[in-house]
């Protein structure tokens, strides 16, 4: 699926060919599209509010799908459509507001290391790893559990440990555009520090802090939803986690209620889906060699590599 | 020389993580408002006596440096006789507290719960392995074609899918033919030991599933994109020529020397393994670590989540610092 090589000088190619040749990203942003559309259509697309209050029989608890109810009902009476309908709303809010904590906090450290080089990169890099290093899940349970639930936090826990991936290809980035051409010259005539990093190394940074984020935001939503079905998620709001876990919880399962579920967890499935295959797609074309990815890690390719037997580890350079 | 160097720089590094993890834990339970003795207190207790629980857990010391009861009695080793290094000595001494809600201590609690862990993490990533590889040898065999195209699509599904959904769906789906929860089957004795773990394992295998299709979208991936890189290489150009056919060209080069990288593989994704291992053992009722975490948070029970945290961060540290050491054996062009 290689294309041709990108010249120094940005290209005015056309993008959006380039873009179709890869399928699976276009369906991605459809995926992604529909999802946004019903978040922003909720009050007329939804058949209820599940906000407000109802009155429900035992009859209604975790009622099977009806004419009434499309999917059923949950473990309160409410329209279970709705509820998800209404859910896509939290999810793609704190997915887009985590990733603008990631995207400022990353691509900050991210441009800093690549731009500054020596000390300033070392030492902004170890602690880049070892965010990296404590796993993610157990301490924002930890935090979480501390500092109390809610949005705000919610959205700040997520945002101030995944910012990771975003400050290693930001700076992965820069540092192949710092040597270019344009760069030296505009040093040269003495554009200050600033005047560089802003003018002349951002924009070529921005399509990959773009891309990255596309697949930020799937991993800020994945997050949201499993601190929600741990039970740590914003009691007043119904997210699709949170509608997983009071399913659960409430035996969902053993009723076989499988329209309370299904739904919810599909629908976050097709929302990560969709960000996930448009990022990857996103990725492919911003820059096909720079080969981070929130799957990869280098090590893990040498290691693999050497399974295969292969005998010369030095003359690919990754 | 090289590497003498870059192994120093890793023990470092590691050490620097665990203090600020040490450091970070401790504090962190310290900032939860009110009285942290509050929890095991009953509230019809004389101030009296609840002044003497607090001394008696060294709460009436101050948190970081006890400077003033060094100057008094002109001792500097006193200095450190605060709530910090407390802590820190009680973690030596491999004591992690007691349980609010169970009266036991922590680290009994988390040994008994380590096992099932282990047993889940190991069987999931370990199918997760072989199922990632051989899907990534096949798309990177059958490279641009649909084939490709499907598994690369199954294997990023697989990693988008929330792990927790995935688990119930499975749970439901397998209602009836497989246990629907638990370690093993309660108050049943069985015939012999073989029996016993036939009965665990078939416990074990719907969240061992469920573990190794959170994995192997990743493993898939590497797989793929390393076997791309070896099959352009000559010598596989060579083994062609020689008259091997594809099966043997994948059998003789392509998959030698497993054990040590894999076990790199493994350390290398652990914290990513144990957050799914928690929400695996959640829905399961499988009695390991992440499921105690999961309720002490219910319970508000800190003690334990403390420890808990600390073991999992602490054992991931550990396994990325070993694995840095494998990669050094593994690649002679380390980056210093």
């Amino acid at each position: 699926m290689e294309k041709r090589e990108k010249s120094s000088a940005p290209t005015m190619i056309s993008p959006w060919r380039s873009f179709l040749q890869y399928k699976l990203g276009v369906v991605g942003l459809g995926m992604l599209v529909s999802i946004i559309l019903m978040a922003l259509l909720a009050q007329w697309v939804a058949p209820y509010d599940p906000y407000e209050i109802i009155e429900a029989t035992t009859s209604d608890v975790m009622a099977p799908p009806s004419s009434e109810h499309l999917l059923g009902q949950d473990d309160t009476g409410r329209d279970v459509l709705s509820s998800v309908i209404y859910g896509a709303r939290i999810s793609l809010l704190v997915g887009f507001a985590a990733s603008l904590l990631i995207v400022t906090l990353g691509a900050t450290i991210g441009m800093l290391a690549g731009y500054s080089g020596g000390r300033v990169d070392t030492i902004l890099m170890r602690i880049t790893d070892a965010v990296l290093v404590v796993p993610s899940l157990p301490l924002m349970l930890v935090i979480i559990a501390v500092a109390g639930r809610g949005l705000t936090n919610i959205i700040l826990v997520i945002g101030l440990l995944s910012w990771t991936y975003m400050a290693r290809v930001v700076r992965a980035q820069v540092l192949s555009v710092k040597e270019r051409m344009f760069v030296l010259r505009a040093r040269a005539i003495g554009v200050s520090h600033l005047g560089i990093m802003i003018n002349h190394i951002l924009p070529q940074v921005l399509p990959v802090i773009f891309a990255e984020a596309t697949l930020d935001i799937s991993y800020a939503i994945l997050s949201e939803a499993t601190l929600s079905f741990l039970g740590l998620g914003d009691p007043t709001l119904t997210s699709w986690g949170s509608m997983l876990s009071r399913a659960f919880m409430r035996g969902a399962v053993t009723r076989g209620a499988w329209w309370y579920l299904v739904p919810p967890g599909l629908a976050l499935a097709w929302v990560t889906l969709g960000l996930t295959l448009l990022g990857n797609t996103l990725q492919e074309i911003v820059n096909p060699r720079l080969r981070t990815h929130y799957l990869f890690d280098e090590r893990k390719m040498v290691a693999f590599k050497l399974m295969a037997g292969k005998a010369d580890l030095s003359a690919k350079k990754t | 020389m090289h590497r003498g160097d870059y192994i120093i720089r890793k023990v470092g590094f590691s050490l620097l993580t665990l203090i600020v993890v040490l450091i970070f834990n401790f504090y962190l339970f310290r900032i939860l408002p009110g009285d942290p003795v509050q929890m095991i207190v009953s509230p019809r207790m004389r101030p009296e006596t609840r002044e003497r629980i607090r001394q008696a857990f060294g709460l009436d010391k101050p948190i970081w440096l006890n400077i003033e009861q060094a100057k008094q009695t002109g001792n500097a080793i006193k200095a450190f006789d605060s709530q910090f290094f407390t802590y820190i000595k009680c973690l030596a001494q491999g004591n992690l507290g007691e349980s609010f809600s169970k009266k036991q201590p922590v680290a009994e609690l988390i040994s008994m719960r380590l096992g099932p862990t282990v047993l889940l993490i190991i069987t999931g990533e370990f199918i997760g392995i072989i199922f990632g590889s051989i899907l990534g040898l096949i798309a990177a065999w059958k490279k641009g074609t649909l084939i490709d195209g499907l598994a690369m699509f199954i294997g990023l599904t697989a990693w988008a899918l929330p792990a927790f959904w995935l688990g119930i769906v499975l749970l439901i789906l397998a209602r009836g033919s497989l246990p629907a929860g638990g370690f093993i089957t309660p108050g049943v004795i069985f015939a012999s030991k073989a029996e016993e773990w036939l009965d665990i394992a078939r416990h074990l295998v719907m969240p061992a599933s469920t573990l190794a299709i959170m994995l192997f979208g990743a493993y898939m991936l590497i797989v793929r994109n390393s076997s791309l890189e070896v099959l352009a290489e000559d010598y596989i150009l060579t083994a062609k020529a020689k008259g091997l056919n594809s099966m043997q060209v994948i059998r003789y080069h392509v998959l030698k020397n497993t054990s040590l990288p894999l076990v790199t593989i493994i350390a290398l994704d652990l914290g990513y393994a144990l957050g799914g291992t928690i929400q695996i053992e959640t829905i399961f009722s499988w009695p390991g670590i992440g499921r105690l975490m999961f309720d002490s948070i219910a319970r508000r029970d800190y003690p334990v989540l403390q420890g808990v945290f600390l073991l999992l961060a602490v054992g991931v540290i550990a396994a990325n610092f070993l694995a840095d050491l494998t990669y050094v054996m593994l690649d002679p062009r380390v980056k210093a």
